[in-house]
């Protein structure tokens, strides 16, 4: 920024003034226009103010977006129904506990059989830091949060093909890689190869800053020693006293060779902590991500009229008219009326349902395929990753078809029972097959497989569920899956107010399979449809 | 479903090496079942393909689902009739449906495309080819 050094008002200073005259809201604002807080394109609880007139809002679907718009359009004065297929809130927001049963299309039924007090999400099951919308929504709604580990240096880093199958631990790849290419570096900045990138004067600032981020050794050497250990962690760690006579000092490991590491692969899950969307800290309702869901329902559930099955949505110049069939009563055709409707029905669902939109609006709901995605809960009599491996919440990655073993992020050091999610997979086809399998064969697969990670899972295991989304009744599919064509070609008519329509959820945001996209399209919905409302 | 960048190409790239003992993995399912070792499927007959891949929405017996939305069934279904559509389906996709036919050869295509039209009471016996489906691929 070029400013007069003489008149110019620091940024901090000029935020600490603003804040204090003006209040957050303001600050906020003023922090946005400095470009700090461009992480989100949440500004803050919605206003809808003007005179409704009357105006009736019907909500097609009772997931986070149809929640949303249910309390904020209420807030604001309309008259509010939502039909939700379920007889349950929060749609994809969904915890699994013991007792609870769920029955997936193929009519194959599963029962819960987890201990009291342990759960599995098998849809969202983490909050970035910067999905300010619904952090904010958790705090007005008194959901409890807690920190979701998404990075656990202790847990593991697997390669059937690699190291004799022997995992390795996360703390140790990454030092070593991060050594390895720091030592790499150093040799050729030492020896002038990069003289042509890098000037004289940070030539000296960058063999240092390789030596440090790398755990270099005086001459720029990564090695077993105490350096390189402060980073990998130790063959044996820093005891007390004489520690029984064989000596309390520390003793360095031998690293991973650069060669191993880029052979296995497992440099590529390295990654996975560095995306921004799973960057820490990332949160998760205490108890269960569906803590969520019931708590937009204590505000909203008196609206909601659960066990409807959308079969036509209708709208003329005076209204829209939406049929639906109650479970309980299938045969009977239901209508409902209102003036205006926000739909929030996955594309999945909705490309099959008659509709009077425009052809573009239809085109655009025909354009989204929905991904194929399986998550698997894993009931173990104790917590071994624990006791036995000291892995404390987290992630395991894998290249074996169960991709990931992620540990609870509660509970921890507690003993007793844990659930594990024991295989998260998505897209590919092992997504196809293991949503093929009937799910009792997905927790065999999943607890086969994992055995190979952690051997105490055979002795250990005790029960588990396996959610396939390509069966989910409410869904047909994990999410929408948007190529950067179908966006170019379909995504501004799919968020088009048409006629008396607006479509909200994941599948109308830039935010795909994330409740933050939920959210966000829902308010910018509500937002368009009540300025149309209020002023024409 | 989370976090992960969905494009087909980046998920490719993050399963495309394949490691011997998840290889071994592909061969070890039981009751039919496949684990294939990267991101395309390994199965290569129709009934295997049918049996990993589209029976997940379009059940074991071919007679589709109903939810909130529908799997049509693929029994006794008319639709079938001119090769070029399930072609199509499978190598573009169709509305929800995804393009599974991205993580096939042409000749895994045509053989599961065969397989659904020879079966689930369903009798056309004009086979389709590699050939036919390279041509639809886009």
């Amino acid at each position: 920024m070029q400013t007069d050094s003489a008149t110019a008002v620091s940024r901090r200073d000029l935020l600490a003034l603003i804040g204090s005259v003006a209040g957050s809201a303001a600050m906020y604002q003023a922090m946005s226009s400095l470009g700090l807080a461009a992480d989100s394109t949440y500004k803050g609880p919605i206003a809808l103010d003007g005179d409704v007139r009357g105006a009736s809002v019907l909500i097609l679907g009772a997931g986070l977006a149809g929640m949303t718009a249910a309390l904020e359009l209420r807030k604001a004065g309309y008259k509010v129904q939502v039909l939700e297929f379920n007889s349950r809130p929060g749609g994809r927001n969904w915890t699994l506990r013991g007792g609870d049963t769920f029955t997936e299309l193929g009519g194959f039924t599963q029962t819960c059989e987890f201990e009291h007090g342990l759960y599995f999400n098998p849809g969202p099951w983490r909050i970035p830091y910067h999905h300010r919308a619904l952090l904010d929504y958790c705090k007005r709604l008194n959901v409890a949060l807690e920190p979701f580990i998404e990075l656990n240096y202790n847990a593991l880093l697997h390669a059937a093909g690699a190291f004799g199958g022997r995992p390795q631990r996360i703390r140790e790849i990454k030092a070593d890689f991060q050594g390895h290419i720091a030592e790499l570096l150093a040799k050729a900045t030492s020896q002038n190869k990069l003289d042509a990138a890098v000037s004289a004067q940070d030539k000296e600032i960058l063999l240092n800053a390789l030596k440090a981020w790398g755990a270099l050794d005086k001459d720029y050497a990564y090695k077993a020693n105490l350096i390189s250990a402060r980073f990998r962690g130790y063959a044996k760690g820093p005891g007390g006293g004489l520690d029984g006579g064989v000596g309390a000092a520390p003793i360095a490991g031998a690293p991973v060779g650069l060669s191993d590491i880029l052979q296995s692969n497992l440099w590529r899950y390295l990654r996975s902590f560095a995306a921004h969307e799973l960057q820490t800290t990332m949160f998760q309702p205490v108890g269960g991500m569906d803590m969520i869901g019931k708590a937009f329902a204590r505000e909203v559930g008196d609206l909601i009229r659960y066990d409807a099955k959308v079969t036509r949505i209708a709208q003329d110049d005076s209204g829209v008219t939406v049929t639906y069939a109650d479970a309980n009563t299938p045969a009977a055709a239901l209508t409902a009326k209102a003036d205006w409707c926000i739909c929030t029905i996955p594309l999945s669902i909705l490309s099959e349902i008659p509709i009077d939109v425009g052809a573009r609006m239809k085109a655009a709901i025909d354009a989204v395929p929905y991904m194929s995605a399986v998550k698997i809960g894993l009931q173990f009599k104790r917590r071994f990753w624990e006791e036995d491996e000291a892995i404390y919440g987290g992630i395991s990655y894998t290249d074996l078809p169960i991709r990931q073993i992620a540990y609870p992020n509660s509970g921890l050091d507690g003993g007793g029972r844990g659930v594990l999610l024991g295989g998260y997979i998505f897209e590919g086809s092992n997504a196809y097959e293991f949503a093929s399998m009937p799910p009792l064969q997905r927790v065999e697969r999943a607890v086969a497989l994992g055995a190979q990670i952690h051997p105490q899972y055979p002795a250990e295991f005790e029960n588990g569920v396996a959610v396939a989304w390509q069966r989910a009744p409410f869904t047909l599919g994990c999410a929408g899956y948007w190529t950067d064509e179908a966006r170019v070609a379909h995504y501004d008519d799919l968020c088009q107010i048409d006629g008396r329509i607006a479509l909200a959820g994941e599948h109308a945001s830039y935010l795909p399979a994330w409740q933050e996209g939920a959210v966000l399209s829902s308010l910018d919905a509500v937002t368009r449809l009540h300025h149309r409302v209020t002023k024409t | 479903m989370s976090p992960q960048r969905f494009a087909l190409l980046t998920v490719a790239a993050l399963l495309a090496p394949i490691s011997p003992a998840a290889a071994q993995d592909a061969a070890a399912g039981a009751s039919g079942s496949t684990l294939s070792t990267g991101f395309k499927f390994s199965e290569h007959s129709g009934a295997a393909l049918y049996a990993n891949v589209c029976q997940a929405c379009h059940m074991p017996d071919g007679k589709g689902a109903t939810g909130a939305g529908t799997y049509p069934a693929l029994a006794g279904d008319d639709d079938l009739a001119a090769a070029g559509y399930p072609i199509a389906a499978v190598v573009n996709g169709l509305r929800g449906m995804p393009p599974v036919g991205e993580m096939m050869d042409d000749d895994q295509v045509a053989a599961v495309v065969n397989y659904v039209r020879t079966h689930f009471g369903n009798n056309y016996r004009d086979a389709v080819t590699a050939a036919d489906v390279k041509a639809v691929r886009r």
